[in-house]
């Protein structure tokens, strides 16, 4: 395994000359070719997989056609498109018409998509080679990806711990440098998290600025796709790439995607920056919380204004989406009949076709999602709507209410991504403990803003050094905004 | 429980109910606190930036060859996706 390391010990998790945007400059200027850091990767992932399980399908075949399609036209003088000489992977809820789209559950062990999704085709497009499809919580629901149908997925910097979730596959991936970066999908906090314990960048967007045709619904008001990546710099490449209105997906805005990064990193003097004092509370981990004032004080030396601002709302953040999420993933998941496509039990005779759903279903479907979908039934129902559901709505304007006051004091958001760092496989968090991995990451997702996780350093658990996230939000459509200031932080905290 | 199982479409065995129950339970608990907070007039909001979705244009499209479809299904009879007999005897 290639697990980038730099020279910086407060920062030994990512190498910024090691980055995907590095490396289209090198493919670009002929000092070498995408087919070679393909074959390189595949070596990688071959020796390296079996240990972290963080990918389900390699597509060697049409990587390699990929890859020698984009040197020739590089060759040729043209211009195959800004991620020309990128090896990237794809989460496996997005729609791939290589290989298999399993949402790591075996509902959909055997499903093959008849078409790409939007983000798919769009990568393709600005010339990214896609090497295969990485593990996940089932159906994206899990904080560790240990609910994943197919083996849990392991952290590349802590033996025998979590890389997260539920994009955990993608987070592993590129933190263990054999990917350049990958796609995932957050829907309170799984592409974030997972970066955060992976030692790698994880950008939500705003809801509504990148395509979700061709994700596999979970929470339709909440999901959001985004990359994960080894740089800030990174990140904002493929978003730019990814962004944009698609006649496909109605939800999708119509705001045009600016450069985020053409003026280069903000000048932290300018900066306000808001830290809720609900996310610097004694939950934290003693080495997140040094962290996390570690940066603080680079910023305010740097000239930044610090501001303390309140969000109470956060503590009714999961409440809120433990209604929201559930209720939508239980409608959303009511497709999966064994039907059309999928998984279906064997008939027995005489049995009806009510009782071959339920069947299929409890068969087809894990624990967690099983447990997500009689959640969301129970709150959606007669007697109940109002108290949970209706409740719930009326919540999240609270919430979003509360982040529009804390932005009239300051341009951005900066906390922990997480509590703590990376927990044991198998550690045996209860419902309620696993939920509270994304205190901090679920109201981006509520009220549909921005939010970026980057490596904020390491922290002492158990005698290993294990990565740890800052968290970022800016308003919604401040994308520019928070990779401005995310690219400044990113800088101070490898320089400190 | 069991009410809930059977609207959720899912077969589970008494050990299964009784696991799910504990787990609802664990939930609503957490979840109670909603109930703390006074959102008298406050407006329901189900996506977040009070979004309206874009209507398309009323005109076909391109769509996916019925083999295609047919080929993704568990089951099939020639041009038809194979299911349990749907109508009791008599047709009721």
């Amino acid at each position: 395994m290639t697990t980038p390391h730099s020279d910086n010990p407060s920062d030994p998790f990512v190498d910024p000359k090691d980055d995907l945007t590095a490396r289209v400059h090198q493919v670009r200027n002929a000092e070498t070719s995408t087919a070679h850091r393909l074959e390189s990767l595949i070596t990688e992932i071959e020796s390296s997989n079996s240990t972290l399980n963080a990918y389900h399908e390699i597509f060697a075949d049409s990587a390699r056609a990929t890859a020698q399609s984009i040197d020739t036209r590089l060759a040729a003088g043209d211009d195959p498109g800004p991620l020309a000489g990128s090896v990237m992977a794809i989460k496996d809820n997005l729609c791939t018409t290589e290989g298999r789209t399993t949402c790591s559950s075996r509902m959909l062990e055997n499903y093959r998509s008849p078409y790409d999704a939007t983000v798919i085709t769009r990568l393709r497009e600005a010339g990214a080679t896609l090497v295969g499809k990485t593990n996940m919580d089932e159906f994206a629901m899990g904080s560790s990806s240990e609910t994943c149908a197919w083996g849990p997925v392991r952290n590349p910097h802590g033996k025998d711990r979590v890389p997260g979730g539920s994009s955990g596959g993608s987070a592993s991936a590129v933190g263990a440098g054999i990917a350049d970066a990958a796609l995932g999908s957050d829907t309170g906090g799984s592409i974030r998290q997972p970066a955060a314990f992976c030692g790698c960048v994880g950008f939500k967007p705003t809801y509504g600025r990148i395509s979700r045709y061709g994700l596999v619904a979970f929470g339709s008001s909440l999901d959001q796709i985004g990359p994960l990546a080894r740089s800030v710099r990174d990140a904002a490449l493929i978003y730019e790439v990814l962004g944009g209105i698609d006649s496909n997906d109605a939800t999708t805005s119509d705001l045009a995607i600016e450069p985020s990064l053409a003026d280069g990193p903000v000048d932290p003097s300018t900066l306000r920056v808001g830290i809720p004092r609900e996310h610097c509370t004694d939950r934290n981990h003693p080495g997140v919380t040094e962290r996390l004032e570690q940066t603080i004080d680079s910023l305010r030396e740097a000239g930044a204004t610090i501001v303390d601002v309140d969000l109470p709302m956060t503590d009714y953040g999961i409440s809120t989406y433990y209604v929201i999420a559930p209720a939508e993933a239980s409608s959303n998941l009511a497709r999966y009949d064994g039907i059309r496509y999928g998984y279906r039990a064997e008939p027995r005779p005489g049995e009806s076709l009510e009782e071959l759903y339920a069947r299929t279903r409890s068969e087809g479907f894990g624990p967690e999602v099983r447990r997500r979908i009689m959640l969301g039934t129970y709150v959606l129902s007669a007697g109940y709507y109002d108290a949970y559901y209706k409740r719930s709505l009326q919540v999240r304007r609270l919430i979003k209410q509360e982040f529009d006051s804390a932005f009239a004091k300051c341009d951005i958001l900066l906390g922990p991504t997480s509590p703590s760092p990376a927990f044991q496989i198998g550690a045996g968090l209860d419902t309620i403990s696993m939920y509270l991995n994304d205190v901090y990451t679920v109201n981006a997702n509520i009220a549909g803003i921005p939010a970026i996780s980057i490596p904020g350093g390491s922290v002492e658990q158990d005698g290993e050094t294990l990565p740890m996230g800052i968290h970022l939000q800016t308003p919604a459509f401040g994308e520019s905004k928070l990779l401005r200031a995310a690219s400044t932080i990113e800088s101070m905290i490898r320089s400190d | 429980m069991a009410k809930v199982a059977s609207l959720s479409r899912l077969a589970l065995d008494a050990p299964a109910l009784d696991s799910a129950r504990n787990d609802l339970l664990a939930v609503l608990e957490h979840v109670a606190n909603l109930q703390n907070l006074d959102v008298e007039g406050v407006e329901p909001m189900p996506r977040p930036h009070d979004t309206v979705n874009r209507l398309a244009e009323d005109e076909p499209g391109p769509t996916l060859d019925r083999d295609v479809l047919l080929a993704m299904a568990p089951k099939t009879e020639g041009p038809f996706i194979a299911v349990p007999k749907v109508l009791g005897e008599g047709g009721a």
